[in-house]
């Protein structure tokens, strides 16, 4: 099984990789000579390169990885354990080893594994434990003292679940179950031509991008300058996949709808931006674990703003490094008709992404921002078929009431459904199963439905749905969707 | 038509979703000259639907009308015939994520029951994958081969009756993800194991009862998967609704009906719960749960068979 793609993939220099300690997890691109700090730990990658993903490596002195050798099972001895707790008393005396000899103990170079043996030979009390209470220890005890790292292939999986164990605020707190209902409600699937608006640092268009494997096209709708693609770029896709993404400004959704659409005033962008996040394919790295140190645990929109600006810097830094660096020393003359070039190729792109959104015939809208999603609703589903299905995501659960109220007020949509999932991870252990002690409160709200053909004649509902579902049209203040 | 890709218009031979209203939908046949039922009166599907535009409102002989709707995967988990329990979608979200299935995925999975897993997977990995699906009921079987062809989508997917436990998938070393929906899925772990590709790859087990989670992690250890992983997924439905809350007589001899301060301060800026202000009652968008919600599908549980 050697041939064709089922070519077992090796770590290359250059790839984007996730590293994996137990349930935690980080993206880094894979370079060579570059400290990595992870974990508490600090390495390099060079020793990783030529390996296959899903290896294990140890963390050896001066920062080398070495892959682990299959040597595992330390619970060689008969086992002698007690049958309760009732003699263990908490008088932190139970461990003879000092922190000075441990430390004595690492800085001799001894491998995490002896660490623990010796932990285990040096407490009077680990006899006395339950059987249980034995494992537990040397799990919590492994874990502290192994300095074991897997590397494995990004996926949608691995990267929204690290995003939200590390970075929920730049991801609007999406929880990746609810980003999994959202790709399932929404059919996402190769062949289809998708509206994506997302705020979550382009995890959101990166999940959507790895369903529909490089077939179809993908319209990215953006606010401000330019899209953010800094989770895109971690999921290492092929080149291909962006040869049908296409990108196009919130700001000018308005005129493209009404008609008065021109590529006159583009958006003020800061320079290359497009060009800039193909070029950050480095990623932020670095610049997401200090923000995720200095994160506090409720970010404020505030915060995300910061991170947003943040992460264009970054890539405008890069694109000054990579792409400009030798084209600054050449001519002025030349810089300039670079430019103009650029520019006019943006132009084109944008006028060619306003003819796809034109022809109304979209398979499908996903939104998942930190904007009040009526307005976004209320304009992007003009670009979509009837009998597609959208998923509107958001933090928050009222925004969602307000926005279905007017979705049955627009018509044009059937089957509209206010959801949330609910998950909860379980200990699976012979006789001492049960869920965890804790689990995530909320990972966010969807408003799903299909679209249907929009009969502008009649603006309300006959006699199905209304009649059913629906309270009679209010009088209500039509303030509200000034939100945004 | 095809479950896989989508068509613009209505054809003869397609499945298509009938929407009657919220919640209230069947799939039909089209085929020229046949007509169908609803309370509404009757869809003939010559003039009525074939030629038409999916999504279009089709008049019913009573005048009462419905949509028409392109089925999609999850709109047929909704509306299909049960042969036995199904995989409902929120179930099916997780499973897909967790199991990393996308276009070019091979996925072996067991049993085929209804179909329901099955569409959203060939939907997944087309349309160069392929799922081959094993169901031990000769008749469940072949019902499942008849739908993958009406719905256009045979030639993503092998259909095998046999017994997973004894014979396995009837392939081997191919395998990107294996989904286990079986009575004892720990006696079906070692066929699992030979039918993931030989450099690992995802497998998912669920099971209903805790019991057969417990024996089937411990299968999964003794095979040598990692990341072993419980979890539990539920979907909460919400209906919004508009509340409206009388405002108590507290007896105050107060000037200007009173409470008109708490109202706007209070609600109207928050921006979606709309808050009225009359004769002693607020008013405001709710999303109300359920009264009585699925509380229990099944454990899924999660592994990675990896190369070492």
């Amino acid at each position: 099984m050697e041939d064709r793609q089922s070519l077992v993939s090796r770590i290359r220099e250059g790839d984007c990789a996730v590293l994996k300690r137990d349930d935690v997890f980080k993206a880094v691109p894979v370079l060579r000579r570059r400290k990595i700090i992870f974990e508490k730990q600090w390495f390099y990658l060079d020793n990783a390169i030529g390996h296959v993903y899903g290896t294990t490596f140890e963390v050896t002195g001066g920062g080398n990885l070495q892959p682990k050798q299959e040597a595992e099972e330390t619970n060689k001895e008969t086992k002698e354990a007690g049958t309760d707790n009732r003699n263990i008393v908490d008088d932190g005396k139970s461990q003879k080893l000092t922190h000075d000899d441990i430390k004595a103990l690492k800085d001799k170079g001894i491998k995490g594994q002896e660490i623990v043996q010796q932990l285990i030979e040096n407490s009077t009390t680990f006899r006395d434990k339950t059987e249980f209470a034995q494992d537990k220890y040397i799990k919590k005890k492994k874990k502290k003292y192994e300095a074991l790292i897997t590397i494995v292939k990004p996926s949608t999986r691995i990267l929204s679940t690290m995003y939200y164990a590390r970075e929920p605020g730049k991801i609007n707190h999406l929880r990746y179950d609810t980003l999994a209902q959202m790709l399932t409600l929404g059919n996402i699937r190769a062949g289809n031509k998708m509206i994506v608006m997302e705020t979550c640092a382009g995890l959101v268009l990166g999940a959507v991008m790895e369903r529909m494997g490089g077939y179809g096209s993908i319209i990215q709708m953006y606010p401000g300058g330019g899209p953010v693609r800094a989770a895109t770029s971690c999921f290492g896709f092929p080149k291909v996949f962006f040869d049908n993404l296409h990108e196009f400004p919130l700001s000018k959704v308005d005129s493209l709808l009404s008609g008065t659409f021109s590529t006159e005033t583009l958006p003020s962008e800061p320079e290359d931006n497009v060009l800039a996040e193909e070029e950050s394919n480095g990623l932020t790295d670095e610049k997401q674990t200090s923000l995720q140190e200095t994160e506090e645990e409720s970010t404020t929109e505030a915060a995300m703003e910061i991170n947003r600006t943040e992460e264009q810097e970054t890539m405008d830094i890069n694109a000054e490094g990579v792409e400009h660096k030798e084209n600054k020393e050449k001519e002025n003359k030349e810089n300039v008709r670079e430019k103009q070039r650029k520019q006019w190729e943006r132009r084109k792109k944008l006028l060619e992404t306003a003819a796809l959104l034109r022809e109304k015939n979209a398979d499908g809208l996903i939104v998942a921002s930190k904007f009040h999603p009526t307005p976004l609703l209320l304009a992007l589903l003009e670009f979509v078929a009837p009998s597609r299905p959208f998923v509107v995501y958001c933090q928050y659960k009222e925004p969602l009431l307000e926005c279905y109220t007017k979705l049955r007020e627009r018509g044009g949509v059937v089957n509209l459904k206010l959801s949330e999932t609910w998950l909860r991870s379980y200990q699976v252990l012979p006789d001492r199963s049960h869920p965890k002690l804790t689990m995530s409160g909320g990972g966010g709200y969807l408003l799903s439905g299909i679209t249907v053909v929009l009969d502008k004649g009649k603006s309300d509902s006959s006699n199905l749905e209304a009649l059913k579902m629906e309270e009679p049209s209010s009088k209500r203040c039509k303030v509200q969707d000034l939100h945004c | 038509m095809s479950f896989a890709e989508y068509g613009d218009t209505i054809k003869d031979g397609d499945t298509a979703i009938v929407f009657l209203g919220h919640e209230s939908m069947f799939p039909v046949k089209v085929q020229h000259g046949t007509v169908t039922q609803t309370k509404y009166g009757v869809i003939r599907h010559s003039t009525d639907l074939i030629g038409k535009k999916y999504g279009s409102k089709v008049t019913c002989s009573k005048g009462g009308w419905v949509f028409i709707l392109h089925p999609t995967p999850e709109l047929w988990t909704m509306n299909l015939p049960h042969r036995t329990q199904i995989l409902y979608s929120t179930d099916i979200s997780i499973i897909t994520m967790m199991l990393e299935l996308k276009p070019g995925s091979i996925v072996c999975e067991s049993g085929t029951g209804s179909g329901s897993l099955s569409h959203a997977v060939i939907r997944t990995v087309a349309p160069t994958g392929h799922l081959y699906t094993v169901e031990f009921h000769q008749q469940r079987a072949e019902k499942a081969r008849e739908e993958f062809r009406e719905h256009g989508v045979e030639h993503l997917v092998t259909v095998t009756n046999q017994d997973v436990c004894r014979n396995g998938f009837g392939v081997s070393n191919i395998a990107d993800a294996v989904f286990l929906d079986i009575p004892s899925p720990w006696e079906a772990i070692g066929h699992a194991k030979s039918a993931l590709k030989a450099e690992g790859g995802r497998i998912c087990s669920f099971s209903p009862c805790i019991e057969q989670v417990q024996r089937t992690c411990l299968a999964m250890e003794e095979y040598g998967f990692t990341e072993i992983n419980t979890l539990e997924i539920l979907l909460r439905v919400y209906n919004v609704r508009t509340i409206s809350l009388q405002i108590p007589d507290l007896g105050k001899a107060a000037e200007d009906n009173s409470s008109t301060g708490f109202d706007s301060s209070n609600l109207s800026n928050q921006g979606s719960p709309c808050s009225n202000l009359q004769q002693g009652a607020v008013q405001f968008k709710s999303g109300v749960p359920l009264r009585e919600m699925v509380g229990h599908t099944g454990y899924l549980t999660f592994a990675t068979k990896s190369l070492f």
